[in-house]
């Protein structure tokens, strides 16, 4: 009886998880229809199956460089972000004075901000930089890396520094006394402790900068240097919309996420758990 | 001594300046120069002068019919993402720690659209409610929920709500089970004995005990959709005839539509400002009811 009533509980959740995924269902169908055959049905199965559509598609978006952009900026960023976030953290948390506590605060405070309130006054911050100091900020990948690690700055410190307060000191004390260098104590007995709280920091950071589409927007207008959602934005507003190729083009762009997700999946999962209740 | 002392100043700096200078020219400086340019009119750009206006700007944006306008379909729409989102995360949490065998794999598929940009999910979506909902009416005769939602200003407002707890679902669901997975096993089966029914059990011990978890998710889709921008951007534009512009959309176009770079700023100000009043509001509020065990 027990059993019974389990296997059909499991056959229930298995069909609603899949009606609750019922838009790549039809994302995935009417890529493969031609704008006939779309308009004849848009919730049947395809007739063929051709991938004429994903050729043009990604032709159209220029996807690979766009992929190489979104992976480049991201990657970097990501690493930029980890490493200079956790030897800030590590510093306060060891260095307990009144200015780390400051610091602290106002990297915190500082979380509550939304972008829409800080975007215009920082393209004028970067465009004072880039005419008087004549350091490339805007329409350029450097650019939009040192501003995705302003913005992922507060965020990652935080992660870092509860993380931190729990690593015991005594490590650090023998490594001292051995005469390390602060360098070398951080990089080689406390970052490998870190490991865990890196690993969520980076997963956050990689699905918000993966996926952002305001800030390089606003920061780049070479199309050479469009990333994923910028040339997604400029596919769907070029033309009237052809939904078997809009469709086609989806389904381009969500595939790095998805086999990003099947590799990382048990990591995702418990670093949004870990992210979400500090 | 002193040299020590120096050193030691010396390795603080060397480990925390470049992020905290990074982080001052990208956040610090803009938000400190953006109050400046609440209080100026300037149309961006460079050659033209930036007049001080002093509060006009302010006094400006409460007589904006479509600011106020978009001021109240943001919070129409805040309430309406927060019951769905939560409502759904939470039943989705429930059903997946009842311990079947596809319980992971049915977590795993909940939590699929998170990742997707806010931006990509409005093109899908966009997709559903116009063609296939078309589709959906004419082979199945519900013609009268199944049609193009994104025309009616009033449809399309739901439209994004149901958007964004496609995505948000599955985030809080992860919260939730966390939450879940904290209370002990013991309590349940205590209250088992003593003949509380399932629905006893969830209201009287689960849900309770589940406060922190509500804290989180609260606040998370509170200022997510108090925030959102990329979906309402791809899925109707603010459309049609500003009918789904929130707050957000309103003030990038005051500010890079029109080019009223001081009274979109002095939006994103008073924006800044609700947003913080209301999230903590909300977390102490929650805070308040948090029991312990």
């Amino acid at each position: 009886m027990k059993t019974t009533s389990r296997s059909v509980g499991s056959v229930l959740l298995v069909l609603l998880s899949l009606a609750f995924l019922s838009p790549i269902y039809l994302m995935l169908v009417n890529s493969f229809k031609d704008r006939a055959e779309l308009y004849r049905n848009a919730l049947a199965l395809p007739s063929s199956f051709s991938f004429q559509y994903y050729g043009k598609a990604a032709e159209k978006m220029n996807f690979m460089t766009a992929f190489g952009n979104s992976l480049f900026i991201t990657v970097i960023s990501v690493l930029i972000v980890v490493v200079l976030a956790s030897m800030t953290a590590w510093m306060f948390v060891r260095t307990d004075d009144r200015l780390s506590r400051f610091l602290f605060l106002l990297l915190v405070s500082t979380m509550l901000i939304p972008f829409q309130t800080l975007m215009m006054p920082l393209m004028q911050v970067m465009d004072w930089i880039r005419t008087n100091l004549h350091i490339p900020m805007l329409n350029t990948r450097g650019g939009l890396i040192y501003m995705n690690v302003g913005f992922h700055a507060s965020m990652a410190v935080f992660l870092f520094h509860g993380f931190i307060k729990s690593v015991p000191v005594a490590l650090e004390e023998a490594a001292t006394l051995d005469g390390c260098s602060k360098f070398g104590l951080f990089w080689r007995i406390v970052f490998p402790l870190l490991k865990t709280i890196t690993v969520t920091v980076a997963i956050l950071d990689v699905i918000a900068m993966w996926n952002d589409y305001l800030l390089p927007s606003l920061t780049l207008s070479d199309k050479a240097l469009r990333t994923i959602p910028l040339s997604t934005f400029y596919f769907f507003g070029e033309f009237t919309i052809q939904w078997n190729l809009a469709m086609a083009g989806l389904v381009l762009t969500i595939i790095p996420v998805v086999v990003f997700y099947l590799f990382a999946q048990k990591y995702i999962i418990k670093g949004i758990a870990a992210g979400a209740v500090k | 001594m002193s040299t020590r002392y120096r050193k030691e100043k010396a390795w603080y700096a060397l480990f925390t300046a470049p992020l905290m200078i990074v982080f001052a020219t990208v956040v610090i400086i803009p938000f400190l120069i953006g109050i400046g340019y609440s209080f100026i009119s300037w149309d961006g750009i460079p050659a033209n002068p930036k007049v001080f206006v002093g509060l006009d700007n302010y006094t400006a944006l409460l007589k904006d019919h479509r600011f106020l306008t978009s001021a109240w379909h943001t919070i129409e729409f805040t309430v309406l993402a927060l019951v769905l989102v939560n409502v759904l995360g939470l039943a989705f949490s429930l059903l997946v720690t009842q311990k079947l065998r596809v319980s992971n794999v049915a977590r795993t598929l909940f939590f699929m659209p998170n990742l997707i940009g806010g931006l990509i999910l409005g093109y899908i979506w966009q997709f559903v409610f116009t063609d296939a909902f078309k589709s959906i009416g004419e082979h199945t005769g519900m013609d009268s929920i199944f049609y193009n939602w994104l025309i009616h200003p009033q449809t399309a407002l739901f439209a994004t709500v149901i958007v964004f707890a496609w995505q948000m679902a599955g985030y809080t669901m992860i919260i939730y089970v966390a939450g879940l997975q904290g209370i002990p096993d013991e309590l349940i089966e205590a209250a088992k004995v003593d003949g509380a029914g399932r629905w006893h059990r969830l209201t009287r011990i689960v849900f309770p005990l589940l406060m922190p978890s509500f804290t989180i998710c609260l606040f998370l889709t509170l200022s997510g959709a108090f925030k959102i921008f990329d979906v309402n951007l791809s899925l109707t534009k603010g459309g049609p005839n500003n009918a789904t512009e929130l707050f957000a959309m309103n003030i990038y176009n005051e500010i890079f539509g029109y080019g009223h770079y001081g009274l979109g700023q002095a939006k994103a100000i008073v924006f800044f400002l609700l947003v913080a009043i209301v999230t903590l509001t909300q977390v102490i509020l929650t805070k308040k009811r948090e029991v312990q065990y």
